[in-house]
């Protein structure tokens, strides 16, 4: 085991992935020479080369559009996408293209495509730089979405995305690039796409989240448990597409209460869904109303220090969200 | 300078995908095709037959929505392109593509598109590939005037250009986006010379009537593409019914030019006038491949009547890998 930072783990899975199978590639802006904006691909230019870690021009959807389009010709690019907020022009790309040419051509052709890119607020980066995007995808079916919380899961999971015959979004929370640390094995492994994960046990309540909000979440359970014996049970939700129906009904069956946290704005957003989940086939397991903590519902997360704090999530909010619902 | 043989394999593909797309249109009116948008080819036959006959096979072909004839000129049977005419399960893209989305990996023919220009970027990706594994494919991407004012036309042709990507970008210029003239939204409304802003090889235009004519310069720009890089090529020419079959634009102003187009611009009419002046004697050939090319539809249109429909179950096969 070794500890090591998200952005560490990233980078070193997608090292193994390049070494392991010469179809991989990695394009994107300034992820040659430069080594990414937030270095996830520094020393891999010089370890690889031209021909596989590919600077484009600043053009996400041709960006994007290039992978699908190499994808279908069996091989496995990564795609960057510099900021989540950047990835818009692609939209069309990635809903109108890599999500059905598996279905639009029955079967003939899959894109084996991995699409990463950092997501979230809470690093003073404005409108633009801040965003939560998986909402938007997460109504696409022939997606898969990823979105870890660990350098444990944000390796293998990325591993995983690699060698998947579909199309993968892999989100990464920016705010815990090097802020979140933790052990990774030494030796080859890969967390399957697809199920959730139980980050800590609980019996009192049940708290959904992923990314920089599982982080938080872990520490509003430690808080809340330490400061009222409240025990809650984070689920790490990890996969968003597909959903882990089980994962999130198991565990409402033992706590009979939900809270969902994300970062993203609250309308609309990836709680409503299991919240509706938990409505269709877990309302006998309920004690207690589904809960969201989300972002407000305002257009970007403003640039305002004050204002972003407002706008944000943090482990005291959660814990106040906790404690609510725990008192129901 | 091809031989009769394969003139005579032109002509045969021309009169196909025309008795091909006439068929479909009087299907579609039948209401035995149904769906509302389809876009066909006629009109365009010596491009895509000209442009076709230029590629290898293990080259790649893709297009956009307007997507039969270059279908058909890459080989496929026309039976299952008809069956996904009529949605049917064994149509070519099991029912779930219709008209506007056939594809045939086997073929090479990465199929049709729906977003304008959409599948430009992906040509790209393909060409990348070639590059990338040392092969000396080449995709011809085929795309219409109305896609060269799209910002994807531009990335595309960009990136194909710095990485020196295998593309022949060529352009169909049918005179009318949807029912827009081409000088009224393109600022440079000789569109090939959109290639000289990316350093890109711009090949010219070429009358997109003549079969023969358009086989030489796509001979050309393969040559280029295969040797050297991606290059620009357009050919004019002009579609016989609306954008889409439902789309019955001409006013009087344009029946004229309809008229004209027809009667003295012709690609098949002009390629077989040239077939009857080069090898005397050769009608009774050309009449028996017409009558061939009937009976080959009417059979992919029995065959397609015949075809099962999709299942419910088929509605959620191949949702993922």
């Amino acid at each position: 085991m070794t500890v090591m930072t998200l952005i560490d783990a990233i980078r070193e899975a997608m090292d193994e992935e390049l070494e392991r199978d010469p179809r991989v590639f990695i394009t994107g802006e300034d992820v040659g020479e430069r080594g990414g904006v937030f270095r996830a691909t520094q020393g891999l230019h010089e370890k690889y080369g031209d021909t596989r870690i590919v600077d484009s021009p600043l053009a996400e959807l041709s960006i994007v559009a290039i992978g699908i389009g190499a994808a279908l010709t069996d091989l496995r690019p990564i795609c960057e996408i510099q900021f989540a907020d950047f990835i818009h022009p692609a939209f069309n790309q990635i809903v109108n293209e890599a999500a059905r040419f598996y279905y639009r051509s029955n079967g003939q052709w899959h894109v084996p495509l991995v699409i990463r890119s950092p997501y979230g607020g809470g690093i003073g980066g404005g409108l633009y730089h801040s965003q939560s995007v998986e909402a938007f995808f997460a109504h696409v079916p022939g997606l898969k979405i990823v979105v870890p919380s660990t350098p444990y899961d944000a390796k293998g999971l990325l591993k995983s995305a690699v060698r998947d015959p579909n199309p993968v979004l892999f989100f990464e929370p920016k705010k815990g690039y090097r802020a979140i640390k933790g052990e990774v094995p030494d030796d080859d492994y890969t967390i399957p796409i697809g199920p959730a994960r139980i980050a800590r046990e609980g019996r009192d309540l049940s708290v959904f989240a992923y990314g920089m909000m599982a982080h938080y979440t872990m520490m509003a359970a430690e808080k809340v448990a330490r400061e009222d014996g409240i025990d809650a049970e984070v689920i790490d939700l990890r996969t968003l597409l597909p959903i882990d129906k089980a994962a999130i009904l198991a565990s409402v069956k033992k706590t009979g209460k939900a809270l969902i946290v994300h970062e993203d704005n609250l309308t609309m957003g990836y709680g409503a869904e299991i919240a509706a989940v938990l409505s269709d086939e877990g309302f006998e397991y309920l004690d207690g109303p589904v809960k969201r903590y989300a972002a407000p519902d305002v257009p970007g997360v403003p640039f305002s220090h004050p204002m972003q704090e407002y706008f944000m999530p943090n482990p005291d909010k959660i814990a106040d969200a906790i404690r609510d619902l725990a008192a129901y | 300078m091809p031989n009769k043989e394969t003139l005579l394999e032109w002509y045969r593909q021309m009169t196909l995908i025309r008795q091909f797309e006439e068929k479909c249109h009087a299907l579609y009116w039948d209401k035995r095709i149904t769906g509302v948008y389809m876009h066909l080819y006629s009109g365009h036959e010596a491009i895509g037959v000209g442009a076709v006959a230029a590629l290898r096979e293990d080259d790649h072909a893709i297009t956009s929505y307007r997507d039969h004839g270059i279908a058909l000129a890459r080989g496929i049977d026309p039976k299952p392109l008809m069956a996904e005419m009529m949605g049917k399960k064994t149509g070519i893209s099991g029912g779930k593509g219709g008209s506007m989305h056939l594809a045939s990996r086997e073929h090479n023919f990465w199929g049709g598109y729906a977003i304008v220009a959409g599948h430009l970027p992906l040509a790209a990706g393909i060409a990348l590939e070639s590059r990338y594994n040392d092969k000396d494919a080449v995709v011809l991407c085929l795309l219409g005037d109305g896609a060269s004012n799209n910002g994807y036309f531009h990335e595309a042709l960009n990136m194909s250009a710095i990485w020196d990507l295998p593309v022949i970008w060529l352009i169909e210029n049918n005179g009318y986006g949807m029912g827009t003239a081409v000088h009224r939204v393109s600022g440079q409304p000789e569109l090939h010379k959109k290639a000289v802003a990316y350093g890109m090889k711009d090949l010219g235009c070429v009358d997109g009537q003549q079969v023969l004519e358009v086989y030489e310069a796509v001979s050309e720009a393969v040559a280029y593409a295969r040797e050297r890089g991606p290059v620009m090529l357009e050919a004019v020419t002009y579609r016989y019914s609306g954008h889409g079959v439902s789309d019955r634009q001409y006013n009087t102003r344009l029946e004229d030019e309809l008229r004209d187009w027809l009667e003295n611009k012709d690609p098949n009419k002009l390629f077989c006038q040239y077939l009857q002046s080069k090898y005397k004697g050769i009608d009774e050939q050309l009449h028996q491949l017409d009558l061939a090319m009937h009976a080959l539809v009417e059979e992919a249109v029995e065959y397609a009547e015949s075809q099962p429909a999709p299942t419910y179950d088929d509605l959620f096969t191949n949702v993922y890998a």
